[in-house]
């Protein structure tokens, strides 16, 4: 599954929650690639991705796009990365 | 991995149970730990403080954590991190994460020269017991060796 992390810049929030998700998708024996970007990049390279994960305040720059948007209130929140990637596990 | 803590979190990196008015004294006192580590230059501090104003408090990434940042720029002379703990929590405007009491101030280069010690602070801020462990560390040292964990 290819998940692309969104943050406002790409190179801070983002790759915090991409070293969640990938440790949260390794302990579901789940494999995924995860890569990151910038909000305003998103738009373009979203539809190549299964699933976008973002905070809920970038959310709604990400509208339009064809593929599932989740959002974390709690990038730091194991348990909350994990309820949403059981959504998609199948 | 300990050289690398070091590197980008050296002792002029820390301000610890500092005071902050607002969010946004509390970012310029991450941009100030970023500014004296010779890791930005005061530009960078209102770049970080422009972010949240354009795109709102979405920087507030867990309850009480922010992570302050901007963007590669010329304001930015080297990776490395500032880590501010606030006596008093702010509020940075997050309903699910406010108040504020670590702001971890980032300048990156690029998205992945900090990409290692990003994973052992994912790593430290979710798990409970490092996570307390951070919040009573009395010195730059204690705190850079539980991120070594």
């Amino acid at each position: 599954m290819n998940i692309l992390c969104v943050c406002g810049n790409g190179i801070g929030t983002s790759v915090l929650l991409k070293v969640n998700v990938e440790q949260v998708a390794s302990d579901m024996n789940l494999d995924v690639n995860v890569t990151t970007s910038d909000a305003g990049s998103a738009k373009g390279t979203a539809n190549m991705s299964d699933l976008v994960l973002t905070s809920p305040q970038l959310a709604p720059e990400l509208e339009g796009v064809d593929v599932p948007v989740e959002t974390i209130e709690n990038f730091m929140d194991s348990d909350e990365v994990k309820r949403v990637l059981e959504k998609y596990a199948d | 991995m300990a050289t690398k803590i070091e590197e980008f979190l050296p002792d002029s990196a820390f301000l610890i149970d500092r005071q902050a008015k607002d969010w946004r004294d509390a970012i310029r006192l991450a941009g100030k730990g970023l500014e004296e580590s010779g890791f930005t230059t005061s530009a960078y501090t209102d770049e970080m403080i422009a972010t949240v104003e354009k795109m709102g408090p979405y920087i507030v990434i867990a309850p009480g954590l922010a992570l302050a940042h901007s963007r590669p720029s010329e304001a930015v002379l080297h990776t490395g991190l500032s880590w501010v703990r606030l006596s008093q929590a702010v509020a940075f405007g997050n309903k699910a994460n406010d108040p504020v009491s670590l702001v971890i101030g980032l300048a990156g280069r690029d998205e992945n020269e900090h990409l290692q010690v990003m994973s052992a602070i994912a790593k430290a801020l979710s798990n409970p017991k490092a996570n307390a462990a951070l919040k009573s560390a009395a010195s730059a040292e204690e705190i850079r060796a539980i991120l070594s964990e």
